[in-house]
């Protein structure tokens, strides 16, 4: 099985990489960029074939390692 | 009074802070590493600066986990003191026992200069050898300093007299909220600071504005 946890900033954290990315982009001639967020994303490989599980378990370690939820939030995909 | 520093991989101011605990105490701290079975009886543990697994995933994240610090997390609710400086404070943080969240400088930049601090409160045992209101020099050496908490935690830490240190006005060096440079969790027995007093204790640093910290945790005149 396979997941892709996603973690972002929560909305009103103050993202300064992202501002600067999108100052090169705008500088680069990308027109018409509104914001830009950055986030993190992780790909696992995990044993077994329950979802519900592997959600329990990927929630946990999202909440425990992955993801600081002071000033992030995560979300999970998981595929077979 | 014993101290003890422990040190994780890829911490780089282990040695500033030994020096500092040895000649202002005058009796050198134990060095605990991170896999050593236990901490030592002592009345203060120091998390030192630097950069913990080379700053991996966040600053302090990985270091955080580690179960050493289920050992600093025992400690610290029995009561022993507990300081973390730079990525010490981001340590602290990251395993819970200092609140809030350390990002990176609204600059982008990794910042090594010196500021002014306001020693905001002082009725604790890290900054009782000053006197409020206080402005000492102190140098700062951080790539993730800029400090953030939801405002329920900053209404706290205000509230409460947590906030031990703050950016003088005109020196914020990395966008801290409030100017916040260095907070106390509410038994007021953990310190978490991003500037480096360790490197202002005698005159060959050109000034000694650090050493009364120490001075009082250590029960020594400064």
């Amino acid at each position: 099985m396979k997941a892709r946890v996603t973690v972002t900033l929560k909305a009103g954290v103050l993202d300064p990489q992202g501002q600067a990315i999108e100052g090169s982009l705008a500088s680069l001639g990308f027109g018409g960029v509104k914001g830009v967020r950055q986030g993190k994303v992780f790909d696992l490989i995990l044993d077994g074939t329950d979802v519900e599980a592997a959600r329990t378990q990927l929630t946990g370690m999202c909440e425990k390692l992955l993801a600081n939820t002071v000033i992030e939030n995560y979300q999970i995909e998981i595929s077979n | 009074m014993k101290a003890a520093v422990i040190v994780f991989p890829g911490l780089n101011r282990d040695r500033d802070m030994i020096a500092a605990l040895t000649k202002i105490g005058g009796v050198a701290p134990a060095v605990v590493w991170h896999q050593d079975a236990d901490i030592p009886d002592v009345d203060l543990i120091v998390i030192p600066g630097g950069f913990s697994y080379g700053d991996y995933l966040r600053c302090g994240a990985i270091a955080a986990r580690s179960p050493m610090m289920d050992k600093v997390r025992e400690r610290a609710a029995k009561g022993t003191k507990v300081l973390g400086v730079c990525n010490g404070f981001q340590i602290l943080i990251e395993a819970g026992l200092l609140p809030g969240a350390l990002m990176r400088n609204t600059s982008l930049k990794f910042v090594c200069r010196e500021v002014k601090l306001e020693v905001t409160n002082t009725d604790n045992a890290f900054t009782s050898g000053y006197a409020k209101g206080q402005i000492i020099r102190c140098p700062v050496a951080h790539h993730d300093g800029n400090y953030f908490a939801d405002a329920e935690t900053l209404a706290a830490l205000e509230g409460d007299g947590r906030v031990a240190f703050r950016y003088a006005a005109g020196t914020n060096p990395n966008g801290s909220i409030n100017n916040i440079a260095g907070i106390l969790n509410a038994e007021k027995n953990v310190l978490g600071l991003m500037p480096h007093p360790e490197n202002l204790i005698e005159t060959a640093h050109g000034g000694i504005d650090g050493r009364a910290l120490f001075a009082a945790l250590l029960d020594k005149a400064a």
